[in-house]
């Protein structure tokens, strides 16, 4: 368990380091926003109705931004062989691992999220936040299937891509409905956010077990 | 192979015999498609009426629904071989999954395109985010990350049960999508572009027809691509040496 | 008695190991008691590095067993994961980090709180860069901190793959009398090099074509 938390805090600690990619993940965030209002234009009434859509993938590029080196990182300089070495269960690895990139690389992108949905006169703030909440460790754990998929490849970032891209449709799918209903006065609990923490309780089941399989056999 | 009870399974798992077994059977596949295709055409060019409200270009459909059928067949097949080379760890299965993947996204491919050329004259536009269609797209992009993780990797095993892995997360999440994508779709649109109401028993016959000449084009291919793999396979292991070539001694002491 | 690792010895049998899908060597056997240290020899491609890796846990054999006799660690049978430590090529420490920072990682992803780096730096002459990022040693000093690590995790059985590679004579001489250390209380080393290593009383393995016993 200590050793868990370990990992946890130092993945951690390096994103929010200099250089880290947290900050870096959050200005490429709002960046995304911008350019997407270029391209709607800037009628405040057309922007608040896309206003979540245009957060939500914006938020989805930005983590994918980052998972590839989940894995990838430690692999290279060799610490990955020393985490599995030195832990028995590897499927609570991924876990550490994949809730480490959450707080590293997703939760900077909610913080500033009220500033860009401000921006873009969204009125029901609540509701998009909590369904990017509850949605998006679905990003991470998923992303992390892809990631311990394809550390060893030098176009492992394209091949994430590519790769989870296609599991992502339904937290994209229930993400802007719930933000969308929530808008209209649904209550927490409406079928898209259920649905949505639906699809994140199964990644918490899938992810570590996918990912510690394809851990074992990449480093065979 | 030291037993005597040899079974179907155990004879023809092995590769040398599936390919004599297969060399005879791709032949016979391969025809039976042709021969069945062309009547299947026949009937579903000349030998059935034009449908009542769709004219002519109902036609599409004989070709489009099989291949839908078959673009979520080959996905489940091959999961299925996934999940044995992964678990019984056997490179056939491993050559099988592989091997199925191109042919997945072939009739994947066929259903996107008879299914845009059905739109234009059925709904008037060339794509239409119509529920069906849209989860046979993610379908598609599914056999295409497949296939690019197989490329990337260089060493077959491995690459095996890496893809095995990614297919049978992709397999377990196809409900998943199909249904918030079904969900999607009755949020924005309303659900009467779905209904395909000239799929009746008219048109039946060459639908099945060409479906049947699908399945064998599919076995056929199938045959085809795993003998290539195999005998790619061979010349590999031919080159490197199979056998392991050290092993651990005492040093004397000096 | 002095307080030294828990004792553990390691045994292979019949190890058969491949790398990249090739099978590579078959047929070994190996045991390693505490307080010994053999060094692993053999030309390039022959399989030190593989058969390390298989007797850390990090790759499965594809014939044979490997196993950890000994106390309970922590309520539960000794494994490669609770009684053996890898140094592979890689030092595995993180870059933007400090030599310290990577030191204390460690020390708690090994379970041990408030080990005393003071003397494990000393040893591998690190005292005086225990604030540079890791990124900023050279080879030979990121080489001393990747073995840092080995006495840092506390685990009797050090698995070594080329410890003192691009490190300096007195370096790998300290190097040695670490080993040397390790062993007198009770640990265990195999180590894989190509250099000599001055080892009082190590046994030493080859890995060596088949059919090539002297």
């Amino acid at each position: 368990m200590s050793a868990l938390v370990s990992v946890f805090s130092r993945d951690v600690e390096l994103a929010f380091r200099a250089g880290g990619g947290a900050a870096q993940g959050a200005v490429f965030f709002g960046l995304v926003t911008v350019m997407f209002v270029f391209g709607t234009g800037p009628e405040p009434g057309a922007l608040a109705r896309v206003a979540a859509p245009i957060l939500w993938t914006g938020a989805l590029l930005a983590s994918l931004l980052s998972l590839d080196r989940v894995f990838q990182a430690d692999f290279e300089d060799g610490s990955l062989d020393i985490l599995v070495q030195r832990t028995e269960t590897l499927e609570f690895l991924v876990l550490a691992k994949a809730f480490a990139h959450w707080v590293g690389a997703v939760l900077p992108l909610l913080v500033i999220t009220p500033v860009l949905a401000a921006m873009l006169n969204v009125e029901a703030m609540w509701p998009l936040l909590a369904s990017l909440l509850v949605g998006s460790p679905a990003l991470s754990l998923i992303g992390a299937i892809g990631a311990a998929l394809t550390f060893p490849l030098r176009r492992a970032n394209v091949l994430v891509t590519i790769l989870i891209g296609p599991l992502f449709a339904p937290v994209v799918i229930f993400g802007t409905g719930a933000a969308a209903d929530g808008a209209l006065g649904a209550g927490f609990g409406a079928p898209p956010l259920m649905l949505l923490a639906a699809v994140s309780l199964f990644s918490l089941i899938v992810a570590p077990l996918a990912g510690a399989a394809a851990i074992r056999f990449n480093l065979q | 192979m030291t037993t005597q009870q040899t079974s179907f399974w155990t004879r023809y798992a092995n590769p040398a015999a599936f390919q004599r077994l297969s060399a005879r059977i791709a032949p016979l596949a391969g025809g039976g498609a042709v021969a069945l295709f062309a009547v299947g055409l026949y009937f579903a060019l000349i030998g059935s009426p034009a449908a009542r409200d769709h004219g002519e270009a109902v036609r599409i459909l004989y070709a489009h629904v099989p291949a839908a059928w078959m673009s979520l067949a080959c996905y489940t097949y091959m999961a299925a071989a996934s999940l044995v080379g992964f678990v019984w760890k056997h490179p056939l299965a491993d050559v099988a999954a592989k091997s199925i993947a191109p042919i997945g996204a072939t009739f994947t491919a066929l259903t996107l395109i008879t299914g845009s050329l059905w739109g234009k004259p059925g709904w008037g536009a060339w794509w239409v985010w119509d529920a069906r269609v849209t989860s046979v797209l993610i379908l598609f992009f599914m056999y295409l990350g497949y296939m690019a993780l197989w490329n990337a990797i260089e060493e077959p095993t491995r690459a095996a049960r890496i893809a095995a892995i990614a297919c049978l997360v992709g397999f377990i999440n196809i409900p998943i999508i199909k249904f918030s994508v079904d969900w999607w779709n009755t949020l924005h649109q309303p659900a009467s572009f779905t209904k395909q109401g000239a799929v009746d028993g008219a048109i039946a016959l060459p639908t099945w027809l060409l479906f049947s000449a699908y399945v064998l084009a599919f076995f056929w291919m199938l045959l085809v691509n795993m003998n290539a793999e195999l005998a790619e396979r061979r010349a590999a292991r031919l080159e490197a040496g199979a056998r392991p070539t050290s092993t651990l001694v005492a040093e004397p002491a000096e | 008695m002095p307080s030294g690792p828990p004792r553990i010895t390691m045994t292979a049998r019949g190890v058969a190991g491949a790398r990249g899908g090739r099978p590579v060597f078959e047929g070994v056997n190996l045991s390693l008691a505490p307080g010994e240290a053999v060094v692993l020899r053999g030309a390039n491609g022959a399989g030190k590095t593989t058969l390390l890796r298989i007797l850390a846990g990090l790759a499965g054999p594809s014939a044979g067993a490997i196993e950890f006799d000994g106390p309970d660690m922590n309520g539960d049978p000794p494994t490669a994961a609770t009684a053996s430590v890898y140094l592979g090529h890689l030092d595995g420490a993180k870059g933007p980090m400090s030599v310290d920072r990577n030191l204390a990682f460690w020390a708690q992803l090994y379970g041990r709180r408030g080990a005393p780096f003071d003397d494990v730096k000393e040893r591998l002459f690190l005292s005086d860069l225990g604030r540079r990022p890791a990124a900023t040693l050279s080879a030979g000093q990121r080489r001393r901190l990747g073995l840092a690590r080995a006495l840092v995790s506390g685990r009797p059985v050090w698995l070594l793959d080329e410890p003192t590679a691009s490190m300096d004579s007195p370096s790998a001489a300290r190097v040695a009398e670490i080993i040397q250390a390790h062993c007198a209380s009770g640990g265990s080393a195999l180590i894989a090099t190509h250099e000599p290593m001055a080892l009082a009383g190590e046994r030493a393995f080859r890995m060596a074509a088949i059919g090539d016993a002297p």
